[in-house]
């Protein structure tokens, strides 16, 4: 019987998740590197063995690690993230011009083409990429240096590259998001970059249209249909059918349009999710339910996910690295929250359940299904 | 022989137990117990010195003999119980919450 590895990242450690097809009992093991920020665990879609997790701190900087054997063992491998030229300035919170300075990898993404090539997308923002397993790693040339670098300028959370998306078929095509800056294509793997962000609208920069500055929190794609592109921006969830050339917004009924992440349904690529959180500083769910919304329609008209969830008194967030769907049928949705909870769904949704639910806030969330 | 003292999180990270002891050619300073501390640990480059600038990172501190020489140059002489092997270099985070 197939299997699941659902692969948490938290802010003291990694866990890993495993259960069979009928993702009723789990397994939990972890932590992993315990006291360490993991932003990100994933697997090789190429190989599932082969896992790789972001694993940071304040005091001693960061490391990248790598399993071959399905996370029983680790191994660090290369660490140092150079900028590729001068690393010249951002804009800082202030308005002020700010020099890049490398914090951390915040998402790894390892290729679906080549399976030692690996990208991680790096805070302050920057692509970097990996051809051989980890060991080394190289800038991919073009996109800081687009020309708006000057101009971006750091959310929150700090400036991070926090999305890549690669094209089914085509290795050179990949989309990149960075909060805030917006959201990036490159069609000739990394060498020019396109800003893509026609059509959004934020009020929080001053030309609400701007070609770059906008806060893109997550963009999520069905690999059946590689130029509709789903994104949950800091307010609005967006839609493009034109690999990012405009977008228009499908936020529709829901309760409110700002949150963190998206994803699509694995089989049913106008099925997409999103958790609405109350406000940009309010980061916990309205009314203190915990809602996922789906829509069935590729955004616009939504419908609430309650069943399972505490409907009181919640108060966490869902981070935007912090959901992921399952290839099973019926598809499987996990989400993790700053509570330390992962809430998984069988029936795509329909209904919840907690398969952890005392860990450390959780950074991320990703799954792997396994033959 | 210079004896180090990791903290938990670096032994665990280079996969060693208890104090490191390392053989130093020249004179013993910061810089050239780093170097031959991250030569039989390769896995920590960049955990306790910047990889481009080789400064030590902010939440790093370096203590000897009672003394915390985190601001002294890289290149001063360490002091002679620890260059002896009598005293340890304790590497250690500083205190920073969490």
């Amino acid at each position: 019987m197939s299997g699941v590895r659902v692969l948490v990242g938290t802010r003291k450690g990694a866990f890993v998740l495993t259960a069979d097809g009928r993702r009723d009992r789990w397994e939990v093991s972890g932590p992993h590197f315990a006291g360490w920020e993991i932003y990100h665990v994933k697997g090789s879609p190429i190989d599932p063995n082969r896992i790789w997790a972001s694993q940071s701190s304040s005091w001693f900087g960061q490391v990248i690690q790598r399993s071959d054997d399905g996370g029983q063992s680790w191994s660090t491998v290369g660490n140092e993230f150079a900028y590729a030229s001068v690393p010249g300035t951002h804009q800082w919170y202030d308005g002020t011009p700010h020099p890049w300075e490398f914090a951390r990898v915040w998402h790894l993404e390892p290729s679906i083409h080549e399976p030692d090539v690996v990208y991680a997308g790096v805070e302050d923002a920057a692509l970097f990429r990996s051809d051989d397993a980890g060991q080394s790693w190289k800038e991919v040339p073009g996109l800081r240096e687009h020309g708006s670098g000057p101009h971006w300028q750091p959310g929150a959370g700090g400036m991070c590259l926090h999305t890549i998306l690669q094209h089914p078929t085509d290795p050179a095509r990949l989309f990149i998001a960075i909060s805030s800056a917006g959201a990036f294509r490159t069609d000739d793997a990394g060498q020019s970059w396109k800003p893509i962000n026609r059509g959004l609208v934020s009020e929080q920069i001053p030309d609400p249209t701007a070609e770059v500055g906008h806060c893109v929190h997550r963009i999520a794609m069905h690999p059946s249909r590689p130029d509709v592109l789903f994104m949950q921006k800091h307010w609005d969830v967006m839609r493009s059918d034109d690999a990012g050339e405009t977008w228009r917004e499908v936020s529709g009924d829901l309760p409110t349009d700002f949150g963190f992440p998206i994803d699509v349904h694995a089989h049913e690529p106008d099925t997409i999710y999103v958790v609405p959180i109350q406000s940009d500083s309010e980061h916990f769910p309205p009314d203190g339910q915990l809602r996922v919304y789906r829509s069935r329609t590729g955004g616009g008209a939504w419908e609430a996910l309650t069943k399972g969830l505490p409907q009181r008194d919640c108060y966490v967030n869902v981070l935007r690295d912090a959901m992921a769907v399952d290839a099973l049928d019926s598809c499987g949705i996990y989400f993790g929250t700053t509570g330390g909870q992962v809430y998984a769904s069988r029936d795509a949704g329909d209904t919840w359940s907690a398969i952890v639910r005392d860990l450390p806030a959780v950074l991320s969330v990703e799954v792997q299904t396994l033959p | 022989m210079i004896r180090v003292a990791l903290p938990a999180h670096l032994r665990t990270l280079a996969k060693v137990a208890g104090e490191v002891q390392l053989e130093v050619a020249g004179a013993a300073t910061q810089r050239s117990v780093l170097d031959a501390l991250e030569a039989l640990h390769p896995t920590l480059k960049g955990a306790i010195r910047d990889h481009a600038t080789q400064q030590r990172r902010p939440f790093i501190r370096f203590f000897a003999c009672g003394r915390d020489l985190s601001h002294e140059s890289p290149d001063a002489p360490l002091p002679d119980a620890v260059a002896s092997g009598q005293e340890r270099l304790v590497i250690l985070g500083a205190l920073a919450g969490g």
